[in-house]
Parts: C-alpha cells; structure tokens; sequence
C-alpha cells in the first residue's frame, strides 16, 4: 500500500471519534435550541446568563472540541478525494488545522472573559 | 455483428459537464453529495459566523441590540436560512448514516425512503427555524 504524508491514518480511531463527537455536538444542539425557543423573545439578560453558568460553558467548549475533531475527520475526507497534488493538498490541510484552532482559541475567549 | 454496448467507449472518465449533466445521482447519492457540502459550508463560513454573532451578543448589551439590528437584514436572513439548512440537513442525514454504520436500513427500498425523509426533513425543519426569524 502507498502510504502519503497527506493519506489517512488507515485505523478506525478516527471513523470512531466522527461518530462519537456528532452524537455530543446532537445532543448539545437539540438542548440548546430547545433553551433557545423556551425563553422567546431573548433577552440580553438571559443570553449573558446562560453562558455565564459553568454547565453552560463546559458543554459549549465540549461542543466546539468535538467539532474541531469531527471537521477535521470530515475535511481531510473532502481534500483526500477532491485535491490530488500532495503539495497543494498538504497546504490546506494546514490551512484547516489553523482555522480549526483558531475557532478553539476564539470559543475560550468568548465563553472565558 | 456489433453489439449497441460493444460501441461504447470505454472507460470513460467523468468530466464535469458529464458529472453535471450526464449522471443522475439516485437520491440516497443526493444525500451524500448535500452532507459533504454542507458540512463544507458549515465549517467555512458558518462556524465562523456563527462564532462571531456569539462574541458580539455575549460581548455587551449593545452588541445584543446590534445583533438584533442585524437579522433585518434581508442578505443575513438568507444567509441564516443557508446556514440553518445546511445544519439540519447535516444533523438529518449524519443519523441515517449512524444507523447505516449499525446495518440498519441498508435495504435498497429502504435506503430510498430514508433519503426522501432526510431531505424532507432537512427542509421541513429549515422551514421551522426559519420562519421565528420573520
């Protein structure tokens, strides 16, 4: 087998965390839609409240770790199939990873000021 | 004799008009081929969006009142009514995948159905969301 730099790991790990981090991210999403919809119309109040509980800010950055993990699963996917020079491709690979730590570090700075 | 199949050339390589015009996805490829995209989209630039009507609306009360100002705006309710789509549609279509990988629903007839649901839904729950920001 050809193994590339800009290839897959060729293990389940990772087809295991794209599944068990879209479970966390459904979970979180139908809960915080449905606190969302119950305190309509939103108020500044309540929307500083919310994120100001620890629970809140936990499960939020659980959230985006979890996205950061699935996207990049989900991303290398897309760029494995679709870029095929390595060179090209291994520069938007970096390109994500960034962008996906940058979402990191901004979430902590939101959720942590 | 030659026969109809013997005359066509093969192996034919797919070219973009052929992948747009020529090749008719069944629907559970459309379900893929809109999980890709929008989980693409929801990654850039959704997520970043998204990240940015957070830090403004949590930043101070004038930047709630801001964010309020800002969904009137025709271009950011089409840009939220994309965004929620491709969030629902993604979230729809990634649980008949979660079931396909526990061989539940992998019959061809049922394949078909679980597409049309996912796609249906996907637009339905658009639609939900989507009117509360009229």
């Amino acid at each position: 087998m050809k193994r590339l730099v800009t290839g897959a790991r060729y293990g389940l790990r990772d087809w295991l965390a794209q599944r068990i981090t879209a479970v966390i991210m459904a979970v979180y999403s139908v809960i915080a839609v449905g606190i969302v919809l119950k305190n309509q119309p939103l108020t500044y109040p309540v929307w500083k409240d919310l994120f100001a509980q620890g629970w809140m800010r936990v499960a939020t950055l659980l959230f985006v770790a979890s996205l950061a993990w699935h996207v990049w699963v989900g991303v290398r996917d897309i760029l494995m199939d679709y870029v095929k020079p390595d060179g090209l491709r291994l520069t938007l690979e970096v390109l994500s990873l960034l962008l996906i730590a940058s979402y990191l570090g901004w979430t902590i700075q939101i959720l942590w000021r | 004799m030659v026969s109809a199949s013997a005359k066509k050339i093969r192996p034919k390589y797919l070219s973009l008009p052929a992948l747009l015009f020529e090749i008719r996805l069944p629907v559970p490829g459309w379900v893929s081929i809109l999980h890709r995209i929008s989980g693409a989209l929801l990654f850039f630039p959704f997520a970043a969006w998204a990240l940015y009507m957070l830090d403004t609306s949590l930043g101070s009360e004038q930047g709630f009142q801001a964010i309020r100002n800002y969904f009137q705006l025709a271009l950011v309710k089409l840009g939220m009514l994309v965004f929620i789509w491709a969030y629902c549609h993604h979230f729809c279509a990634g649980i008949r995948y979660l079931f396909l990988d526990l061989d539940k629903g992998v019959e061809l007839r049922t394949a078909r159905i679980t597409s049309w649901i996912v796609i249906a839904a996907g637009l339905a729950l658009t639609a939900l969301l989507g009117a509360r920001l009229w």
